[in-house]
Parts: C-alpha cells; structure tokens; sequence
C-alpha cells in the first residue's frame, strides 16, 4: 500500500495505459508495433493485478502470483510471435498486416 | 515523498505509452516501450513487490524489448517511416478508445472498494519460493508445473517456426 495513494489513483492510470494499448492495437499496421500494443495492455492488467492484491487482500499473494505467471506467459506470447513474423518476412519480405493474404480464403 | 513519486512514475506511463503507439520511427517505439516497463517496475517497487519488479526489469525490459530490437533490426529497414494511417481509422480508434476509458472510469468511480488493514504477507524471495512449491492452501505447485511445460513448448515451436526450410 502506497502512502496517500488510493487504489483510485493506480486503477485510472492503469485504465488509461490499457485502452491506450487497445488504440495502438486498432490503428497500426506493422506486425511488431501491434506486438508493442499488446505488452502495453498486458502490462496494466499486470499493474491492476498487483493493486487489488496489495490494496484489498494483502494477507494473501494471489495478485502477485498472477501477476508473475502473466510475465511469463507474455515471454513465450512474444519469442512465438517473433518467430512467427520474422518467417512471415522471410516468405513475403513484409510484416505489414495487410500483405498478409495466403490463408484469406 | 511517496506520492510525488507515484505522480512522476504515472506520467511517464502515460506520455511513453501514448509515443509507444503513435510515433514514426518504429525502433524509438520500442525505446519508448522499454521506458514503460521500467516505470512499471518502479510501481511494483513502490508496493514492496521487489521479487517481481526484478522479474519485470529482467524478463520484460531485458527480454521481450530486446527480442523486439532484434526482430526490428531482421525484418525492417530502420530508416524509413511507418506508413501513414488513414484519418478515419485514427478517429475511429480515439473514438473507440475514448469511450472505453470514459465507461471504465465512470464504473469505478462510483465504486467503493474497501481497503483491507491486515498484515501482508511476506514478500521476500524465500516466501515467494515456498508458496511456488507448496501443495497446500496458498501453494502454487500445479500453475509452476503448468508453465514450465508450457515454456519448454514454446521453446520448441520457436525453434521450428524460425529453422530455415529445405528446399
């Protein structure tokens, strides 16, 4: 618990990270800015976690747990993700969303 | 003290966030990202989570921005800018965005959460370690074993999606 801080504080700035991320998601058109957008909003789901645990249940560490299983989770989310568009590039030399058409139909 | 602190770090979330999905250059986007996970980790500092700040400065900031660059440097000439996004789709995503923020916050201001005086636990490392491997009430040893295969998975498929294809 953060001194003169209330969970108010943290979960606004944490909402405002989020719909930040999901606007980087809508807008861009590179595979690896999208990517970037994603780890944003994992992240404040991650700050949010790590709040409520610490504000409304600080007996327990269930947020923390969480919190830490998320990190690793977005590890492997982000080694596949690359590895998927760095072969994407090798097969059709651009990772721009819209190239992407071989399995459209 | 805390609170002035707590201010800068929430500013810096907010204005690298916002450059993270907005600028040109793509290789200052991952920059500016790694910026966020640095002040996230000082968040997780500030509530004396100092296991998982050290797991969010070495997993995320060392890890995934590094993978990022890297992937950066493979695929992409750095020098050229991204492509320019149409009007509409950035007013569609403000838009969108704007609402879900208003909704969101609207919600939880009038909410009410009840602030809990009980005793934290223990945070330290050997606390964290136990709770991993216990089997008991509040033991984490199944989602540990869970993950751990799911790491060796991904290891695996990372490996064969990028090995080069015989021809």
């Amino acid at each position: 618990m953060i001194e003169g801080i209330s969970i108010h504080h943290i979960l606004t700035v944490t909402t405002i990270m989020f719909f930040i991320g999901a606007y980087g998601f809508l807008t861009r058109k590179n595979l690896i800015t999208m990517l970037m957008s994603i780890e944003l909003v994992l992240n404040a789901v991650n700050i949010n976690f790590v709040a409520f645990n610490k504000y409304l249940y600080p007996e327990n560490m269930q947020g923390h747990f969480f919190s830490m299983f998320i990190i690793g989770i977005a590890a492997a989310e982000a080694a596949v993700a690359i590895a998927i568009i760095i072969n994407i590039y090798r097969n059709i030399h651009s990772i721009d969303v819209e190239d992407i058409e071989q399995m459209k139909y | 003290m805390e609170t002035i602190i707590f201010y800068i770090i929430s500013f810096i979330i907010i204005v690298f966030s916002l450059l993270t999905v907005t600028t040109k250059k793509i290789l200052r986007a991952a920059v500016f990202l790694l910026f966020v996970l640095g002040a996230t980790a000082g968040i997780y500092f500030m509530f004396n989570y100092n296991f998982l700040a050290a797991v969010q400065l070495t997993v995320y900031a060392g890890g995934i921005v590094v993978l990022i660059i890297f992937s950066i440097l493979l695929t992409h000439q750095i020098n050229t800018d991204l492509d320019k996004i149409n009007i509409k789709k950035i007013a569609l995503g403000i838009i969108s965005s704007g609402l879900g923020i208003f909704l969101v916050l609207s919600t939880l201001n009038n909410h009410h959460f009840e602030a809990s005086n009980k005793q934290a636990t223990d945070s330290t490392i050997h606390g964290i370690g136990r709770a991993l491997l216990s089997y008991s009430d509040n033991g984490y040893i199944l989602p540990f074993e869970v993950i751990s295969v799911l790491l060796l998975a991904t290891m695996i498929g990372a490996i064969i999606i990028a090995k080069k294809v015989e021809e």
